[in-house]
């Protein structure tokens, strides 16, 4: 398995420049997920990394190995596509013994590899049909075997599950990592749903327009976002983000309400701050509602998930932050709320380079 | 029919497995059309089946008012087209009659007017010539057209529209206005009356059909199918041979039959570019009809054996003609 390096890769069409200059280092082993809204230039990475889009400028490394200019086929790495691309005209079989046939195999050692792969994944029963005949999660299953039949040095994806159904999907997700972790095989995994990306990688790469927003640990992307674009856009809700007034250890939020900085970020906040402005975030569990709780707001609307209740409050000042409460509790709409927010998952952002401050 | 009408639905059910679901009204229109289309295939057939007909008339039923739907068949025009025959008289012809058990069918039928068989006539060779002309630049104007319709739907080639506006637009100018110009070239550079000359200007002018009609085809064709061949580890070529040959291999049957219906029924460059080596069948059935006494049983035998290839390619790759037609209305 192999380690990939990407080095100032970028890539241009044109004026358009689809992915900025971006460094990253993926290490051996590693399940490494590209997160981000469509056309943020995930995809173009990944087809970089993977030889099906040339660099504009910059340089691939595989294992200190350049890539940059060799053909797909001289990378050693394997692409799973989001519409499988299993050839229609073969059979599941001659999918999947395709890549050994490029090397030359003996027929032998083709079927011994085959049927590893298709023990490993127990598609036996599939192998006499062509693609047509199988079903979207099959088609995928059949598409990773033809992937690992090589034992490439790397796994590229490119939303594998994106044209699954919904419930499919989840079982998938679980075979997916449940092979990454025996297999240990290096693995770039385009998503563009952040709940395969918290479930499924080691890391994650948030990107928008074109540029890498953060790299992080799936923890660390959501509780410690580096900006304002991957507070918003990691959690179904966003992090709430509430633009305030910050002096003297007190950060004022539109209208009445005020929160008391804990002394941690006292500091912090005085060196990362150029004004007043501050835009402060937080989680919908960093609230707690509590009779004594410090601010307040009506309630707005409040939904039901089954295992909690998420409340859509107004603030004083029309603000609307969501705040996750139990499941039992009603909140009649018009109702008053009190809550506290948990100092520990209070998150502070500079307005002005919608940076986070830590 | 009674129980249905007072429990059915308001509107008519057009499709549906169970007969006896299907409206009354519906069913009528469907019978009413198919009756429709058989009589627009009769009234289309009818030039076929004559010429069929008169094919095998013998010379006096050919000429019968009325025509003769009942009559004895007979190769007699098949004789005159594809023999070149000589007139017996007196003793020769005694002598003919008597050897009759040793000619072929062809000599037989020749004796029984009088003549004796030569040889094959002119008429084979000029279907020989339409067979390698005609094949010829089928097979190499699909060629090049599939790899021209490949690069143009896969890669960035500056200049793309226009380009393929003007493969386009060579088509456009009407053969008889070309014809002179051609004329003239080709006898400069030795290619009137050839075969090479034929397949060349051929060639050129299906060019267009096939680069046109084949990008349509390989468009298609997701790209994802040859990059996954590509990491697979096959080059750019062999992702071309192992994949998207045979997924295009309907559109290349569709384009083969239009390409090669163009080429064999081609007559107005045939008739002004060759004379007689490289002469394909179309013109010379024609100037048959300025020979002496017109022989219309050989005429419509000739026209027959002229339609018989383009009928046999067309009903071997029926099936793939059919999805080929059809191909860009349905995804899969």
């Amino acid at each position: 398995m192999a380690t990939i390096k990407l080095r100032q890769v970028e890539k241009r069409f044109g004026e358009f420049q689809a992915v900025k200059p971006m460094d990253l280092t993926i290490d051996s082993g590693e399940f490494v997920v590209f997160l981000g809204p469509s056309g943020c230039g995930k995809t173009t990475t990944l087809r970089m990394i993977s030889g099906l889009e040339s660099v504009s400028t910059g340089d691939i490394f595989l294992d200190d190995r350049k890539v940059t200019w060799l053909r797909p086929s001289d990378r050693d790495i394997a692409f799973v596509f989001q519409f499988f691309a299993l050839y229609p005209h073969m059979t599941a079989q001659q999918n999947i013994a395709f890549p050994l046939q490029a090397e030359g195999e003996s027929k032998d050692e083709i079927d011994r590899r085959v049927k590893e792969v298709v023990d490993l994944l127990q598609i036996g029963h599939l192998l006499n049909f062509r693609p047509g005949k199988l079903s979207g999660g099959d088609k995928q299953r059949v598409a990773l075997a033809r992937a690992l039949v090589r034992r490439p040095a790397a796994f590229l994806m490119d939303e594998p599950l994106g044209a699954l159904d919904a419930d499919f999907r989840e079982s998938m997700r679980a075979e997916i990592k449940q092979l990454h972790l025996n297999l240990n095989a290096t693995t770039v995994y385009v998503t563009h749903d952040q709940i395969e990306a918290m479930a499924m990688s080691d890391r994650i790469v948030v990107m928008s327009n074109a540029e890498v927003q953060q790299v992080g640990t799936p923890a660390q992307v959501y509780y410690d976002p580096a900006n304002l674009f991957v507070a918003r856009f990691i959690g179904s809700p966003g992090m709430n983000l509430m633009a305030s007034q910050y002096g003297n250890g007190i950060v004022r939020l539109p209208g009445a309400n005020q929160y008391v900085v804990s002394p941690d970020w006292r500091m912090a906040l005085g060196e990362g701050l150029d004004s007043d402005d501050v835009i402060i975030g937080f989680r919908p569990e960093a609230a707690h509602i509590k009779p004594d709780g410090n601010l307040v707001g009506e309630v707005y609307a409040s939904e039901l998930y089954g295992a909690y209740t998420m409340l859509h409050v107004e603030l004083d000042g029309n603000e609307i932050v969501h705040i996750r409460s139990d499941r039992q509790t009603r909140y009649p709409i018009g109702s008053k709320v009190r809550f506290d927010l948990d100092p520990e998952m209070v998150r502070f952002f500079n307005p002005k380079t919608e940076m986070a401050i830590n | 029919m009674a129980a249905f009408e007072e429990t059915g639905p308001r509107n008519p059910v057009t499709e549906s497995i169970r007969v006896d679901k299907v409206h009354p009204r519906a069913r009528f229109m469907k019978n009413a059309r198919a009756i429709l289309v058989l009589i627009l295939a009769l009234i289309g057939l009818i030039p076929v089946v004559a010429m069929g007909l008169t094919a095998f008339k013998s010379r006096a039923d050919v000429v019968a008012v009325p025509p003769k739907l009942a009559f004895e068949p007979t190769l007699e025009g098949f004789v005159f087209l594809l023999t070149e025959r000589s007139q017996l008289s007196g003793s020769k012809l005694e002598e003919a009659k008597a050897n009759a058990d040793d000619l072929g069918l062809f000599g037989q039928i020749a004796l029984r007017n009088g003549q004796r068989v030569n040889g094959p006539s002119d008429y084979v060779t000029r279907l020989w010539n339409s067979l390698i002309i005609a094949g010829g630049s089928t097979i190499i104007s699909v060629v090049l057209g599939l790899f021209a319709a490949y690069a143009f739907s896969r890669f960035d080639i500056p200049g793309k529209d226009d380009l393929l506006f003007f493969i386009l637009s060579t088509r456009m100018l009407p053969a008889v206005v070309v014809t002179i110009p051609l004329f003239l070239m080709f006898r400069q550079l030795g290619l009137f009356d050839t075969h090479l000359g034929m397949i060349l200007l051929y060639t050129v002018f299906n060019l267009s059909l096939t680069v046109w009609l084949l990008k349509g085809f390989i468009d298609e064709i997701p790209r994802e199918y040859e990059e996954a061949a590509l990491v697979d580890g096959y080059t750019r070529f062999q992702a071309f041979y192992k994949i998207v040959l045979p997924q295009a291999a309907t559109g290349i049957a569709a384009t083969t039959v239009f390409s090669l219906i163009f080429a064999w029924n081609e007559y107005a460059f045939a008739l002004m570019l060759t004379s007689n080596n490289a002469r394909t069948a179309p013109p010379a059935i024609a100037t048959m009809l300025g020979r002496g006494g017109i022989e219309w049983s050989a005429i419509a035998a000739g026209t027959l054996t002229f339609l018989i290839p383009v009928v046999i390619i067309t009903f071997v790759l029926r099936r793939h003609l059919l999805r080929g037609v059809t191909f860009g209305a349905i995804r899969q």
